[in-house]
């Protein structure tokens, strides 16, 4: 048996408990050709979903297939851009960009069956409530991109609050 | 051999391939494939018994895309299933052993992959020992390199081809199987699996001889392949197919070896081999697909034309 120098000192004695080994790999990321045509939707001040051609349900954002039925969702179509809170929750702590107590709700856009989360602003939280009625708020035209970062937030619309049995499956 | 107490079959397939898919997502590439399996099948998936995938996170960079993998299928009501981080020939694996239990009676193994977009020679380096060799970056076409060598400077292969760049395939298989009485209903044309067998090889490369194949040979002895008269092999680089050869014992039958998209190739091997003996080209054939680097681990399996 061959043997290396002695292997001496109290760095080099103790079991070895951590090792790095750091990882970097770079992807180019493809959103689909659904996820793309929703995006450019966005772009141009809109919002479009899908329908599944099977059980109807109409997706937003549109995946390209439907989950349940597990077949492709080829009709498009623009929704409102009008919802209902299904379910929401203040927080009173600030995030980045923040300020608190700011308002997070999970809105049902009309003719959706998914619920999506945004910010509801533009009035007091202690007034918002389950089935407020509440509306996009678009970036300015010129600074709009490809995302959902387009919409700001949304607002009341003023109108009564959607009955339970509209949203009840949501909440 | 180890009889398969319920025997299975092959009853339909789908494939697509490319060298590069641009526009779709994995979802939107795998949904045609496996409607057309299934509708070939004549089955829609609340008949399927159970499902399996085979893919890699790794291959998106997202966590979990398998599970979202599941919009192509439709799992609702929820549905049997199940997935190997591995090319989709080992869940059809698991799909065998399954349809071994009594009551499920078809079952429905996809593979997806879209490698273009992310760095493949790179990213196959984290199934490698990740502290003692993963941390060194040897790429898989580097890895390759060294088996070539190894098997030239053996001097028993003859020429052994140089390694080309690691190919670098998007795609999709689906495979839709049977078992016995059920598989003769879905299709004229079963192809049955006689036998089919894994074995696997030490992780750490300094311990294995990489100008042999102990586990394709001994996977090969399990199944039985002394009477086939084609092969499909799932070779990554040429110089493989000259150690799959020699490991099956493979002397002057039709061999067809392809590397195909990372994590589907294997499962398209199945389809492939399918669709050849549900064509007339071959009999009785041998069905291959590899995993893990220098063809680390093996899966053969004899397929058969109905007598």
């Amino acid at each position: 048996m061959t043997t290396g120098p002695a292997v001496t000192g109290p760095e080099v004695t103790g079991p070895v408990t951590i090792v790095e080994t750091p990882i970097h790999l770079d992807y180019s990321y493809t959103p689909g050709v659904a996820a793309s045509r929703f995006l450019r939707s966005l772009e141009r001040g809109e919002i479009v979903g899908q329908r599944c051609p099977r059980c109807k349900k109409v997706y937003m954002p549109p995946r390209g297939a439907c989950s349940m039925c597990g077949v492709a969702t080829d009709e498009e179509l623009t929704l409102s851009g009008k919802g209902t809170v299904c379910t929401f929750c203040v927080t009173r702590i600030p995030s980045p960009g923040l300020e608190a107590p700011y308002v997070s709700a999970w809105i049902r856009l009309d003719g959706a069956d998914i619920t999506s989360m945004f910010l509801v602003q533009e009035c007091d939280p202690e007034d918002v409530r389950l089935g407020m009625r509440v509306e996009a708020v678009w970036v300015e035209e010129a600074d709009r991109q490809p995302n959902l970062g387009n919409i700001k937030y949304f607002r009341p619309t003023g109108e009564p609050e959607a009955p339970y049995d509209d949203y009840k499956d949501y909440v | 051999m180890r009889q398969l107490q319920r025997p299975v079959a092959i009853v339909s397939w789908a494939s697509f391939e490319t060298p590069n898919e641009p526009a779709r997502n994995e979802v939107e590439m795998l949904l045609p494939v496996v409607q057309e399996a299934l509708q070939k099948a004549g089955l829609t998936q609340n008949q399927i018994g159970f499902t399996v995938s085979g893919s890699s996170d790794y291959l998106q960079g997202f966590p979990f895309a398998f599970v979202g993998a599941l919009d192509a299928v439709g799992a609702w009501p929820p549905i049997r299933e199940s997935h190997v981080e591995m090319d989709g020939a080992f869940a059809l694996y698991e799909a065998v052993n399954v349809l071994q239990e009594p009551g499920i009676d078809t079952a429905l193994v996809y593979a997806f992959a879209r490698p273009s977009r992310g760095e493949l020679d790179r990213t196959l380096v984290l199934q490698l020992d990740p502290y003692a060799v993963a941390p060194l970056w040897p790429d898989a076409r580097g890895l390759a390199g060294l088996q070539a060598q190894a098997m030239r400077d053996s001097g028993r292969f003859g020429d052994v081809p140089d390694v080309p760049a690691t190919t670098v395939a998007d795609g999709a298989t689906a495979v839709v199987l049977a078992v016995g009485a059920r598989a003769r209903e879905l299709t004229d044309t079963p192809v049955w699996i006689r036998g089919i067998d894994h074995r696997i090889e030490p992780a750490a490369l300094g311990v294995r001889d990489l100008t042999s194949s102990p586990s394709a040979e001994q996977a090969a002895r399990s199944v039985g392949v002394d009477d086939v008269d084609a092969a499909w092999l799932h070779a990554l680089y040429p110089h493989q197919e000259l150690l799959l050869r020699s490991a099956l014992g493979l002397h002057g039958q039709r061999v067809d070896a392809k590397a195909g998209p990372m994590m589907v190739g294997g499962l398209e091997r199945f389809a492939a081999a399918a669709a050849g003996i549900s064509g007339g080209a071959s009999k009785r054939a041998v069905a291959h697909a590899t995993s893990g680097p220098c063809l680390q681990q093996n899966l053969v399996a004899v397929l058969e034309a109905e007598k």
